[in-house]
């Protein structure tokens, strides 16, 4: 059988009574470089904590590299969305990347040598190394970003999670960033939540729209079915002054 | 006060600030960084449940607020996991119901003789041998925990779900920080008592956290201040003559608007970024 990045059967989610997702299906080949698109609060961030195992489907099933999410946690990098949390706690750039090898290393035990030689190419590789004695919360918005990145590297991921990485930083960041994540994908399967579907046409292989439902399309197209089942997805290519570049006309409502 | 250290309630009672201390600079930080204050004070004035229960049938006070404790901390911990909106409701009744109980119980013991003011304001100067003894296991006890799982504490304090995704028992590591904040929350009764332990576990965290780079930094610094506090309290209310709890809770507060004060002058941004 062959061993997809993830895999959804059928998943079912809710929080209470509250439908988030319904009858997601779709696989993700390893080695791609997935954009999830979607209105606000149509389950994008859901369909990222399933994968990651941090909530549970109500029904269906999920296999991140042929195994369950909780399984497969060790080999999955994650970039969470805010970086502005816990911004007074007092820990060194260095100390948030090392993070990054708590999978590999056991519980109970020091970093390593080779945890912090890891810790160190990953910080080196985003242009952080310099910065390793400086509290985190005194960096700025975008080289947190950096740490966050380097603390998922830290891990080397056969996956790599990121959770709308541009949210918090500014535009030429941005540009830099896709860049990098490009060359990663070199050798990791890359999955990223944005809003930028600007972004989304020129870096990612394939794409997904969710809202409740969830469409999947490999050639890396935005198709007008996605856009008609989650109405708020050309609202945002309008507002990037994208429209035509990505999108057929407007069809009917 | 050099001369009131011929006295061995004196020599005890600076034994037990400095013991005290320790765990309360260890864990305190840990209650502050994790923002578990408030259930930190629900399971100390639950506590009073157990001191009632204790008087009650006959048992050693320090020994039923301590099962108390850990039974409520363990409940709370529940509540604060389950039902995440509500878990301050719920930790405030407990809060509540926990003292309520304490004081029905006293008065229902026969003969009863206990000095409830010492158990809510503490009474460091009569703080006896045996329970240093209980101080000093626990301040090791809480030394190694932490010293062991350091890496682990920090992880589940700054991000828990990172360190979820890694494969961290945070649940587990949450319920065992719990289960020794009660176990702490008993000895630090006797120092400063029930109704200020909350003082003594945040007070010195929350000045350290500012001056200082790492976790285990901002712990050894919070216990120096917390001995700093409890020996200056102990030796205002030596002179003085005023209760040793409330005064060693003053000299924190003290401290506290002074590094406010100094947070308003600027003083932060260049204690951080000098180190």
């Amino acid at each position: 059988m062959k061993k997809y990045a993830i895999e959804f059967k059928n998943v079912y989610f809710s929080y209470g009574k509250t439908e988030v997702l319904k009858e997601v299906t779709f696989a993700l080949e390893q080695g791609d470089f997935l954009g999830i698109i979607g209105p606000n609060g149509g389950g994008k961030t859901t369909l990222l904590k399933l994968m990651l195992g941090l909530l549970r489907p109500d029904k269906g099933q999920i296999l991140v590299l042929g195994e369950e999410p909780l399984k497969a946690r060790h080999k999955v990098g994650y970039v969470p969305q805010s970086m502005d949390f816990n911004l007074g706690f007092p820990i060194s750039a260095m100390e948030v990347v090392l993070m990054g090898r708590l999978g590999a290393s056991r519980i109970g035990r020091r970093y390593s040598e080779e945890d912090k030689q890891k810790a160190r190419r990953a910080l080196e590789r985003v242009g952080m190394w310099e910065y390793r004695h400086m509290p985190v919360g005194s960096l700025s918005g975008g080289q947190r970003q950096k740490v966050f990145i380097a603390r998922a590297l830290a891990t080397e991921p056969k996956i790599l999670f990121l959770d709308e990485p541009t949210a918090s930083v500014d535009p030429d960041f941005q540009t830099d960033l896709y860049d990098f994540l490009k060359e990663l994908n070199a050798e990791a399967t890359i999955v990223v939540i944005t809003h930028d579907i600007g972004v989304v046409s020129s870096y990612m292989k394939s794409i997904a729209c969710v809202n409740k439902h969830l469409i999947f399309h490999e050639a890396g197209k935005i198709t007008q079915e996605m856009l008609e089942m989650a109405y708020q997805c050309p609202v945002d290519l309008v507002a990037h002054g994208l429209p035509h570049r990505v999108l057929p006309t407007h069809g009917k409502k | 006060m050099w001369e009131a250290l011929q006295f061995e309630f004196m020599r005890n009672a600076l034994l037990a600030g400095i013991l005290v201390s320790i765990v309360c600079g260890i864990l305190g930080t840990l209650i502050v960084v994790n923002r578990i204050v408030f259930i930190s004070g629900g399971i100390a004035h639950a506590s009073f449940g157990g001191i009632g229960l204790a008087f009650y049938i006959g048992m050693s006070p320090a020994l039923g607020a301590a099962i108390f404790a850990l039974a409520v901390s363990m409940v709370m911990g529940i509540a604060s996991v389950k039902n995440k909106e509500r878990a301050d409701t719920v930790i405030g009744v407990m809060w509540a119901i926990g003292m309520a109980l304490g004081i029905i119980l006293i008065e229902l013991t026969p003969g009863y003789n206990a000095d409830v003011m010492s158990y809510l304001f503490g009474s460091i100067l009569t703080v006896p041998k045996s329970d240093i003894w209980y101080m000093l296991s626990l301040d090791i006890l809480v030394f190694f925990v932490v010293f062991f799982f350091y890496k682990e504490f920090i992880a589940m304090s700054y991000d828990e779900e990172f360190a979820f995704v890694m494969g961290i028992p945070v649940r587990l590591l949450y319920f065992v920080l719990l289960a020794m904040i009660s176990l702490s929350v008993v000895m630090i009764i006797r120092v400063v008592g029930l109704i200020l332990v909350i003082a003594l576990l945040t007070i010195p965290p929350y000045i350290a956290e500012k001056y200082t780079t790492s976790l285990a930094k901002t712990m050894v610094l919070s216990s120096l201040l917390g001995m700093l506090f409890t020996t200056a309290g102990l030796w205002f209310s030596y002179n003085y003559n005023i209760a040793s709890g409330a005064t060693i809770i003053m000299v924190g507060g003290v401290a506290f608007f002074i590094s406010l004060a100094l947070d308003a002058f600027g003083g932060k941004a260049e204690a951080k970024s000098s180190i």
